[in-house]
């Protein structure tokens, strides 16, 4: 990717390409995010409220969306990042997460991206959309 | 459904701190393996005085309050119709591990959609730092399904 401070609209990160959702990975997030919520972790507790399966914490895969930009942005560097919640992310999912400038800006002195994310599975269903603020380093 | 008076409704601030342990297990969970968020060196490298938290920790942090469904209960919110439909953050500086943070909730509006199948409950929560300055500002948007009414989602 170019240098932070050539960002332009129309730019896209890399995209990020996760591994197939594990349900070793759903009870360590439920440890490790604090939502212990059963219907995330417990098979038994998901049918009696109506699900075919555990599914995952929407929180998690926002995560795994943050990785994408603290993959490319320091994490000081963030000024928003905001997210809606699509679809549900069952197990073996395979997720792909991208963003892409839509806005090159001056807030407050400071140059600023806008950029547009989404979460999307191998068959194109969009499991989260979302945004983000970066500042940028000055040119 | 909930009831629409409690929009306003602000909830006991309470306080807890970002736990360096805590921090590497959740950057474990999420797959997060860049030395920043799990190594003090590599974060005093990067300018960090510890370990930063990554971008969505500060919801992680709210739900470690002291009693992390007073919200729930004092909606009445049945947790098996909850989804959480969206959430937001709003960062006025990095935070770190061994810091103190005090979260203050509040019920920002309660709307139904969808012929009332569909109960959207906004909360806002405000962190704070040990000063009282601004860490960050957190938007959550559940969504209740009411019961009855299931064929819609």
């Amino acid at each position: 990717m170019k240098p932070l401070h050539d960002l332009a609209v129309g730019d896209a990160l890399p995209a990020l390409e996760l591994p197939p959702v594990t349900r070793a990975q759903l009870a360590l997030f439920a440890g490790a995010s604090g939502d212990h919520n059963s219907i995330h972790i417990d098979i038994d507790y998901a049918r009696a409220a109506g699900q075919p399966d555990v599914f995952a914490h929407g929180m998690l895969v926002m995560a795994e969306l943050g990785r994408l930009l603290t993959a490319h942005f320091p994490v000081g560097a963030l000024r928003g990042f905001s997210t809606r919640f699509a679809a549900i992310t069952r197990v073996h999912d395979q997720l792909t997460c991208r963003g892409s400038v839509v806005a090159v800006e001056e807030v407050g002195g400071e140059r600023r991206a806008r950029l547009e994310l989404a979460v999307t599975d191998r068959a194109g269903e969009i499991k989260l959309v979302g945004a983000a603020t970066v500042a940028l380093p000055s040119s | 459904m909930v009831d629409r008076s409690l929009i306003g409704l602000t909830m006991e601030p309470f306080t807890v701190e970002a736990e360096k342990g805590r921090l590497r297990f959740f950057a474990r969970a999420i797959g997060e393996t860049d030395p920043v968020f799990v190594d003090e060196e590599a974060a005093r490298a990067a300018g960090h005085p510890s370990l930063p938290l990554p971008p969505t920790f500060l919801f992680s942090m709210e739900l470690d309050g002291p009693e992390p469904f007073a919200f729930f209960h004092r909606l009445g919110i049945d947790f098996t119709r909850l989804l959480h439909g969206e959430q937001s953050f709003t960062y006025h500086r990095p935070a770190h591990a061994g810091e103190k943070l005090t979260f203050t909730a509040r019920v920002a509006d309660i709307f139904d959609k969808k012929g009332g199948a569909l109960t959207f409950v906004v909360r806002e929560t405000k962190v704070t730092d040990t000063a009282g300055a601004p860490v960050a500002d957190l938007g959550t948007v559940l969504v209740i399904r009411n019961p009855g009414l299931e064929s819609v989602r």
